[in-house]
């Protein structure tokens, strides 16, 4: 087919459905249909990985992106009754400056990473890279005390949560005493 | 060459992404979509590790997009009630309300 691979054109097609996701998430004025995009552009970025072979990612990817963190998003956002209506909206003029420096970053990026193909590639590595079998081995052998400081972070960022969205009313009865 | 896809293709839309969730955060006022192009940008990093790790066969790129997701996760969590409190405070979620410590 015009001389791409299935892949290729899978990779294509993925990659433009993400930026047009990612565009409408950024341009679309109703926080609720910015959520979906959002969820949207993280299943074309789930359907990279598995290009990339990386399934274990994939999944987790999906799970907790659009399975936990968005639904988080939405809940707020309808908690706290967001619509198009309470939009808070920025000048014409600071978007154009948003855009047009988001240009000039975008520019100086493909310049400094333009000829990245002729890095040398260390072809040490093990073949089933992306496979649960050997990312939990490699999970569980080198990086075992990070994965402990991580399951730390979670629980205090659990603990903190609840300690800043609780109501504080025996602090106000203390300060009326 | 990754399954005949250039690592350059990779840079290339990592980049786009990293830079289309820059814009998002200069161009809203909404703290809560602030947040999401935050999520988007992350996710670009996380993608550019992944294609990385593939490239070079190594799993370590991809057990540290595993800790990313797990900080985003963490983030995100006191974010929202860090944002439920100013908007119960101050009755709006506008990024502007919140320039107190500009002075």
């Amino acid at each position: 087919m015009l001389g791409y691979t299935v892949t290729q054109w899978i990779f294509g097609i993925l990659a433009f459905l993400a930026i047009l996701f990612a565009l409408m998430v950024v341009f679309t004025r109703n926080p609720i249909h910015s959520v979906l995009y959002l969820v949207l552009t993280f299943f074309c970025i789930a359907g990279h990985y598995l290009l990339l072979n990386a399934q274990f990612l994939a999944v987790v990817h999906i799970a907790v992106y659009a399975g936990a963190i968005m639904v988080l998003f939405l809940f707020v956002i309808m908690l706290l009754n967001l619509n198009e209506d309470t939009e808070p909206q920025k000048t014409g003029l600071s978007k154009a400056i948003a855009v047009i420096v988001g240009g000039l970053f975008l520019l100086v990026m493909v310049g400094a990473l333009k000829g990245a193909d002729q890095l040398a590639i260390n072809a040490k590595g093990h073949p089933d890279t992306g496979l649960m079998h050997r990312l939990g081995q490699v999970l569980f052998h080198e990086y075992l005390f990070p994965f402990e400081i991580v399951s730390v972070l979670l629980l205090s960022a659990l603990v903190g949560a609840i300690m800043i969205g609780k109501k504080d009313t025996e602090e106000q009865t203390d300060t009326v005493k | 060459m990754i399954n005949g896809i250039s690592i350059n293709m990779y840079l290339m839309l990592s980049t786009v992404l990293f830079i289309i969730g820059a814009v998002g955060v200069m161009a809203r006022r909404n703290t809560i979509i602030l947040f999401m192009c935050i999520e988007l940008m992350l996710n670009a990093v996380n993608l550019l590790l992944v294609a990385f790790s593939t490239l070079h066969a190594d799993t370590s790129g991809q057990v540290f997009v595993f800790f990313i997701m797990a900080v985003a996760a963490s983030e995100v969590a006191v974010g929202l009630a860090i944002l439920s409190m100013v908007y119960r405070n101050t009755k709006s979620i506008d990024s502007e309300l919140l320039s107190k410590l500009k002075h």
